[in-house]
C-alpha cells in the first residue's frame, strides 16, 4: 500500500510539470504521517513502532531496488563500497525522495559512512508528540536501504545517529558494511 | 492594553487560548481573565450569525461590551478565531493581518499527523509563533 504511493510520486515526476510534483510531495508526506500516527496508536512501545517501520522499509527496499536499476540503466556494477555509497546518495535518494544527502564521516576501514540529510521530505509539518521520545519517525528509510542493498548482495546495518525532529541539527543515517552475501544453494538441492 | 485570543472548535470547546497582557497585576488579571472569557463565549452566537452574512473570512467587529471589542474570524472548516481587546488602537487592517497569519500557523499545525483536529493545540512552537504575530500586529 505504501509502495503504491512511491510509484505515484515517481510517475508524476516523469511528467515534467513542477507543480504536479509539488502536490504529490505533500500527499506523500501526509500519507506517511498518517501511517506513523496509526502505528503510534496501534503499538505500545516506541521500540516496537521503530521495528515495524524498519520491517516495512525492508519490504519496500527489496522491491524498490529492481525498479531503481531498471530506471537507471546506465549505472554499472559498483566495485567498492565507496561507489555504492555514492550511487545510493546521488541516484537512489534523488530518484525516490528528491533530496541528495551528503556522504560524510567515513571510518578508517572504509566500511562505514554517514548520510547527512539537510531536509527530510517525510517530516514536513511534523512535530513529535511528547509521550514518544524514542520514536524514530523516518525509520522506514533505514529499512529501505537495508532491503535494497541486501538484494545486491550486501549485508549492511543501518541506523539513525541524529534526527532533526528530536532537536538535533541535522538528520544523520549511518550505514555499516557487515559482509558480502554469497548466493547459497538451498539445502536439499544438490 | 490587554487582548485575549481564543480558537473555538466545533463543540464550542477552546482549542487554543492566549492572553497578551501588558503587565501582570495579580488578582486583578485573574478577574479580568474570567471576564474576557465570558465575553468571548457570549460573542460566539454573534460570530455564528455574522459568518453567514457575507462570504468573507474576516468578520470585523462582532460585539462590544463596555470597553471591550470582540473581533471574529472564521476559517473554511468553521473554526472560530475570537479576539477580545480593550484598545481601539487596532485597525481593521492590523487585525486582518493578525488573523491571516494565525490562520496560516493553524493550518501548519493541523498538518501535523500527530494532531487530531478539534483537540487542544499543545505545541509550544505554535504558541510561540502566535505570540510573535500578536506582538507584530497588536
Amino acid at each position: 500500500r505504501f509502495f503504491f504511493f512511491f510509484e505515484m510520486a515517481r510517475q508524476q515526476h516523469s511528467r515534467v510539470q513542477q507543480d504536479l510534483r509539488k502536490v504529490s510531495g505533500e500527499l506523500f508526506s501526509l500519507t506517511y504521517g498518517a501511517l506513523v500516527a496509526q502505528l503510534v496508536r496501534d503499538y505500545e512501545s516506541d521500540e516496537e513502532i521503530n521495528r515495524q517501520l524498519d520491517k516495512m522499509g525492508y519490504n519496500i527496499g527489496i522491491r524498490l531496488v529492481e525498479d531503481f536499476l531498471a530506471r537507471n540503466v546506465g549505472l554499472g556494477r559498483c566495485y567498492d563500497f565507496k561507489s555504492t555509497a555514492e550511487v545510493l546518495a546521488k541516484n537512489g535518494f534523488k530518484t525516490f525522495l528528491g533530496v541528495v544527502p551528503t556522504i560524510a564521516n567515513w571510518d578508517q576501514k572504509q566500511e562505514e559512512f554517514s548520510l547527512v540529510l539537510e531536509q527530510n521530505p517525510l517530516t514536513d509539518f511534523v512535530e513529535l508528540p511528547e509521550d514518544h521520545p524514542e520514536l524514530l519517525y523516518s525509520n522506514i528509510i533505514c529499512g529501505v536501504i537495508r532491503g535494497a542493498l541486501e538484494m545486491v548482495q550486501l549485508d549492511v546495518k543501518v541506523w539513525f545517529l541524529q534526527d532533526s525532529l528530536k532537536g538535533d541539527e541535522t538528520t544523520e543515517i549511518r550505514v555499516k558494511f557487515i559482509r558480502k552475501l554469497e548466493d547459497a544453494v538451498p539445502a536439499g538441492e544438490d | 492594553m490587554t487582548c485575549y485570543f481564543v480558537i473555538v472548535g466545533h463543540n464550542d470547546n477552546p482549542v487554543f487560548e492566549m492572553d497578551v497582557p501588558k503587565a501582570a497585576e495579580g488578582s486583578k488579571t485573574e478577574d479580568r481573565r474570567h471576564l474576557t472569557q465570558f465575553v468571548a463565549h457570549a460573542a460566539l452566537d454573534l460570530v455564528d450569525e455574522a459568518k453567514w452574512q457575507h462570504g468573507n473570512l474576516f468578520l470585523k467587529t462582532v460585539d462590544r461590551y463596555n470597553d471591550l471589542t470582540v473581533t471574529g474570524f472564521v476559517t473554511a472548516s468553521q473554526m472560530r478565531f475570537i479576539l477580545v481587546s480593550d484598545s481601539s488602537r487596532n485597525t481593521n487592517e492590523n487585525l486582518r493581518s493578525f488573523f491571516l497569519e494565525v490562520y496560516e500557523l493553524f493550518i501548519k499545525a493541523l498538518l501535523n499527523p500527530f494532531y487530531t483536529p478539534n483537540t487542544p493545540i499543545s505545541s509550544a512552537n505554535f504558541k510561540k509563533k502566535v505570540q510573535q504575530a500578536a506582538k507584530k500586529y497588536l
